[in-house]
């Protein structure tokens, strides 16, 4: 019977019908979709941590709100998310175990440092931008909850991605300084940003399967390629280079090629030895544990209260 | 002091309030004890720092010069602002950001609700009028922070209760007048901090009580920042705050 149970399941993904929670489901999309979807969520929640480090010292009063907003979807994103996986059958407490034990996975390039107020920018263009990419198929995911969690994030996510290129734009309309600025953080995030979108093709071994049930619809490399043809026109308006000698325009592809990507260096921050690994993980797992009277204490409450409730009801 | 330096020095002072309390708020962005609660202290601070914009737009039309929004809170230094004491007290856990935010939104919500019934100014009634529907919500929401913890477990009551003691010392200075105060009330643009004291204290009793915290002694109150004498602590808030438009200085970001 099982055979069968994933035929129809197949034929569902491949007439566009949507999968939702109480539908049947193979284990590993289930498992697939968990971590992928809890690893979505912390990357927003860890994501915030890079650029919440520039909040108190945002340049002027525009900026800090539009900032300090810009966090805040960030994490109105993880709480979307974190309840498209609890559908799934695991809880957000359990999700957040799992991030603080180091056993999920988030996004890696929130293990960078943010050095200058350009990296504001920087982070809202190229690492906004890539996400983008990676998130505008998701919107039509075979996994319901997650493909409508997906239509508000990249909602918000093209607004922080204009609000960064805004950013880098006055930057490159200032001063010498704040050119340098600008194109100093380019040089920094530039290689991370392209790393984004996870190892080429040929390495990627759970792809195929996750294309063939429609969690994914694009490939790594043609997302990559993607985001290289469109953030290249848009480096050139703000003046800026792009710090990959090989970037070139290829007439027969129809595409920019570009250089050779670090994967010692991707495969090191995956591992852990990123500039910022140790720290973000800490300032998430003290976020939790300093939190933990607060949540306990809430907890009491709301069933001191409950209690009351009832005594009062029964009394009456 | 004429009226016009009057005026400009009572916004300054209602401004660099809801300024510096909003910037101490942010500082929790990312770090709050849930991911809810993370999003409603985020929004607590862009009200308020939404706010402090509308009454530095305002003082830099009086002030003329080329003042603008920034340049009032990114280019004075300790001695001109004129903040609360309590507004710049660190964060130092969830139980005295709750009090600190608590004692204001009372204050905060009385003092703009007296605006708008007595003030002859135009424009800071609009602000005031604007802002009493934030401060109704953040005065809400901090109400039920103080009952949840203080009602909540032996460890909660226990930590917010010393957190009401520690910064009961900074709320006297909520109802000292100043130069600038009188003169502003007299005038009949500003509000007698006096006249919302019994208000504040009636709110606070009655909150207090239902989280089962005990109220202070009066005791001795600590003043200053109204007039520019602040805690060591504002000197390193402005020196985060102000540190781009300090090293780039008179430049577009």
């Amino acid at each position: 019977m099982e055979i069968n149970l994933e035929e129809q399941f197949q034929k569902r993904i491949d007439e566009e019908v949507k999968i939702e929670p109480r539908d049947w489901m193979p284990e590993k999309y289930r498992k697939t979709l968990l971590r992928q979807i809890s690893q979505h969520a912390h990357s927003e929640i860890v994501g915030m941590l890079p650029e919440g480090n520039w909040i108190t010292r945002a340049p002027n009063l525009r900026r800090k709100v539009a900032l300090l907003a810009k966090v805040q979807d960030e994490a109105g994103h993880g709480l979307y998310l974190y309840s498209a996986a609890e559908t799934l059958g695991m809880s957000r407490d359990e999700m957040l175990e799992e991030l603080h034990t180091g056993k999920a996975k988030y996004s890696s390039i929130f293990n960078y440092p943010t050095l200058t107020w350009a990296d504001m920018g920087a982070i809202g263009w190229l690492v906004d931008g890539a996400a983008i990419m990676n998130q505008v198929p998701l919107c039509r995911t075979s996994y319901g909850p997650y493909a409508r969690a997906m239509v508000r994030v990249c909602k918000e996510e093209s607004f922080h991605q204009r609000q960064g290129y805004e950013i880098m734009l006055t930057l490159c309309k200032g001063s010498e300084e704040q050119k340098a600025m600008a194109q100093d953080a380019l040089n920094r995030w530039w290689w991370p940003s392209i790393m984004m979108f996870g190892p080429n093709d040929d390495n990627s071994p759970n792809s195929a399967q996750s294309m063939k049930w429609k969690i994914k619809r694009f490939s790594n490399d043609e997302l990559r390629q993607k985001f290289v043809d469109v953030t290249v026109a848009q480096a050139e308006i703000l003046g800026l280079t792009i710090p990959d000698k090989d970037l070139k325009w290829n007439e027969a592809r129809g595409h920019y090629d570009f250089g050779a990507i670090n994967w010692d260096e991707f495969n090191n921050v995956v591992a852990g030895n990123g500039p910022c690994n140790k720290q973000r993980l800490k300032a998430r797992v003290d976020a939790w544990e300093k939190g933990a009277w607060v949540r306990e204490a809430a907890t009491a409450y709301a069933e001191k209260r409950a209690k009351r409730e009832k005594n009062k009801i029964e009394a009456a | 002091m004429n009226q016009k330096e009057i005026l400009f020095d009572y916004i300054l002072h209602l401004a660099d309030n809801s300024m510096i309390i909003g910037q101490r708020n942010a500082e929790w962005c990312g770090h709050g004890p849930v991911l809810e609660q993370d999003i409603a202290l985020t929004n607590i601070s862009l009200d308020l720092i939404g706010e402090a914009r509308s009454l530095y737009q305002y003082a830099a039309e009086i002030k003329g010069g080329g003042a603008t929004e920034d340049s009032l809170p990114f280019l004075r230094d300790v001695l001109q602002y004129r903040n609360l004491l309590l507004v710049e007290q660190p964060n130092t856990d969830w139980a005295y950001t709750i009090v600190r935010q608590f004692f204001f939104d009372v204050y905060h919500y009385y003092l703009n609700k007296m605006l708008i019934e007595h003030s002859n100014d135009t424009r800071l009634k609009e602000i005031a009028s604007k802002t009493i529907k934030e401060a109704t919500y953040h005065l809400k929401w901090s109400s039920e922070w103080m009952i949840r913890l203080g009602d909540g477990t032996d460890i909660s009551k226990s930590k917010m209760q010393t957190a009401v003691e520690e910064l009961w010392d900074f709320t006297g200075e909520l109802f000292l007048e100043s130069a600038t105060e009188q003169a502003a009330a007299q005038a009949g643009f500003g509000i007698s901090p006096s006249s919302i004291e019994s208000y504040w204290r009636e709110k606070v009793a009655e909150i207090l009580e239902e989280a089962t915290l005990t109220i202070p002694e009066k005791g001795f109150a600590q003043k200053g920042g109204k007039t520019g004498i602040h805690s060591e602590h504002l000197g390193y808030i402005l020196a985060e705050m102000q540190f781009m438009q300090r090293a780039y200085p008179n430049l577009e970001w």
